[in-house]
C-alpha cells in the first residue's frame, strides 16, 4: 500500500481520483466518471478494485479503459489493482453527468435526450445540432462510428454531426 | 494439425445458456459479413454495429455459462472448439444473408423477438441473466426500430424491392415458430422462475410482425408449419459453412494468441 499514514478513506478518494482521470479512448474528452462507466472504487486489505460497466455490450473501448484504470492506478501506487465488469444496473444515458453533456456538446456530438420515446417504433427524435443549435436537423444513419452514436444531419448549416444515442 | 472439440456438460441452465449465446453469436457473426459489402456506407456501419452489439451480448452469455459449468471452458472455447452439432441456435440464426432483404427480414424477425424476450428475462430470478437482459433489452429495441424501417422501405419502395422483401418473408417464415418453443429441461427453468416461458410472447411478436408487414403493403405466409432443430443440435448445411470460417484459425493453430 501507498503509506501506513493515509486512512481507508483517503486512499479510497485517492484511488477514484486517479481512475475518474481515464478517459473514453474514443470520445477523449469524456472522463469514464463523466460518462457513468466508472461505478464505484473500494479500497481493503486485498488491495483496490474498481467496478466498471459496458455503455454497450460490445463495446470494444472496455478492454482498453480497465487496463488504463490499472495503469493510472499503479502510478498512484496502488499494486496489482482490481477490474471488475458489472452489469447491474445496466448503464443508460441518465448515468451520464451533466458536466460531461456540456463537454459531449462542446467537442462537437449532440449529448443524449431523454429516454422518453425510445420504445416507439417509428419514433420522431428531435436533436438540436452541436454546432449552430438548430433543431432543423435530420437523421442519416441509426447507427455511427462507434457503437454508442448515430450520424446526423443539420439541415441550417449542413454539418453532419455524431448524436450520442439514447439507451 | 486439428484440434479435437470440448466436451460440455449440458445441464439445463448450461444448455439454456448457450442457446441464447448461440444465437447472438451466429447471428452476429452472419451479420459481421457484410463488412464491407453493404449497399451503403451507413448500412454498412449499422450492420457491423449490430454484430458487435450481439458479439458483446454472446460474450456476457458464453461467460456465465462457463462458469455454472464450472468444467473451465471460457467463452472462446465454447465459440471455437464446438462442432456443428453441439451448436444450440435457432434455424433462423444461421440463414445466409442472401441479398440486404433476406437480412433485414432475419432481423426484423429475430429483434422483433428479442425486443420482448430480453424485457421480460429481466425478471428472471437469475441475477446475471437479469443484468444480462437490461442490457439486451435496449440494444433489441434499437435493432427492432432499424430493421422495421428498412422493412417499410423496401416493401413500400420499388418493385423489385417490394419482391426481393416478400421473397424473403416467404422464405424465412418457417423458421419463426422455433423462437416459441420450449422443451421439458427449458420447462423446469420457466417453473424456477430462471426463464420465462416464449409462448406467452407469441402474440405480441405477431401483432408487432403484422403491424410492419401491413405498413410496408408485404403479407405474411398462411402457412403455419414450422422447421424447428437448432435447439437440439440439428442444422442446416449453412451453420458448418459458417462455422468453417468462425473457427478457422484456432482449428488450425490451436491456442492461437496476439
Amino acid at each position: 500500500m501507498v503509506t501506513a499514514a493515509l486512512s481507508e478513506t483517503d486512499l479510497r478518494q485517492r484511488a477514484w481520483d486517479a481512475a475518474s482521470r481515464v478517459v473514453d479512448p474514443e470520445i477523449p474528452v469524456l472522463t469514464i466518471a463523466d460518462l457513468g462507466v466508472l461505478r464505484e472504487v473500494t479500497v481493503s486489505e486485498d488491495g483496490v478494485e474498481v467496478e466498471i460497466t459496458p455503455t454497450y455490450s460490445g463495446c470494444p473501448a472496455m478492454n482498453m479503459i480497465a487496463l488504463e484504470i490499472e495503469l493510472a492506478l499503479e502510478r498512484e501506487g496502488f499494486s496489482r489493482p482490481k477490474i471488475r465488469t458489472v452489469l447491474s444496473p445496466a448503464w443508460t444515458t441518465d448515468w451520464m453527468s451533466e458536466d460531461g453533456r456540456r463537454k459531449l456538446k462542446e467537442y462537437g456530438i449532440a449529448p443524449p435526450q431523454a429516454a422518453g420515446s425510445r420504445r416507439a417504433l417509428f419514433g420522431v427524435q428531435e436533436v438540436a445540432c452541436p454546432q449552430c443549435g438548430s433543431a432543423n436537423t435530420e437523421l442519416l444513419s441509426e447507427f455511427g462510428s462507434t457503437s454508442c452514436k448515430a450520424l446526423w444531419r443539420c439541415k441550417a448549416c449542413r454539418e453532419p454531426f455524431d448524436y450520442f444515442k439514447c439507451h | 494439425m486439428a484440434v479435437a472439440s470440448i466436451q460440455v456438460s449440458e445441464t439445463p441452465l448450461v444448455l439454456y445458456v448457450l442457446r441464447r449465446a448461440d444465437d447472438a453469436l451466429i447471428l452476429g457473426h452472419r451479420l459481421s459479413e457484410w463488412c464491407g459489402h453493404a449497399p451503403m456506407l451507413e448500412e454498412d456501419m449499422a450492420l457491423a454495429n449490430m454484430g458487435l452489439d450481439l458479439l458483446g451480448q454472446a460474450r456476457e452469455l458464453y461467460t456465465y455459462a462457463a462458469k455454472v459449468e464450472g468444467k473451465g471452458n471460457d467463452e472462446d472455447k465454447f465459440a471455437y472448439l464446438r462442432d456443428v452439432r453441439q451448436y444450440r441456435n435457432l434455424l433462423l440464426m444461421e440463414q445466409p444473408n442472401g441479398d440486404f432483404a433476406r437480412t433485414m427480414v432475419r432481423q426484423f424477425f429475430y429483434s422483433a423477438f428479442a425486443d420482448l424476450y430480453w424485457r421480460a428475462m429481466m425478471k428472471s430470478s437469475d441475477a446475471t441473466l437479469a443484468a444480462i437482459a437490461a442490457k439486451s433489452e435496449k440494444e433489441s429495441a434499437y435493432h427492432l426500430r432499424h430493421s422495421s424501417e428498412w422493412i417499410v422501405r423496401l416493401g413500400d419502395g420499388t418493385a423489385e424491392s417490394h419482391a426481393r422483401a416478400q421473397a424473403a418473408i416467404d422464405e424465412l417464415w418457417a423458421f419463426t415458430g422455433e423462437m416459441f418453443a420450449v422443451d421439458d429441461g427449458e420447462r423446469g427453468l420457466i417453473d424456477a422462475g430462471v426463464a420465462i416461458d416464449p409462448a406467452g410472447l407469441r402474440q405480441q411478436w405477431l401483432k408487432t410482425v403484422t403491424g410492419v408487414v401491413a405498413e410496408a403493403t408485404l403479407v405474411l405466409p398462411k402457412s403455419d408449419w414450422m422447421q424447428q432443430g437448432g435447439r437440439a443440435g440439428r442444422h442446416s448445411e449453412h451453420l458448418g459453412h459458417l462455422l468453417s470460417e468462425l473457427q478457422s484459425l484456432q482449428r488450425s493453430f490451436p491456442g492461437a494468441t496476439w
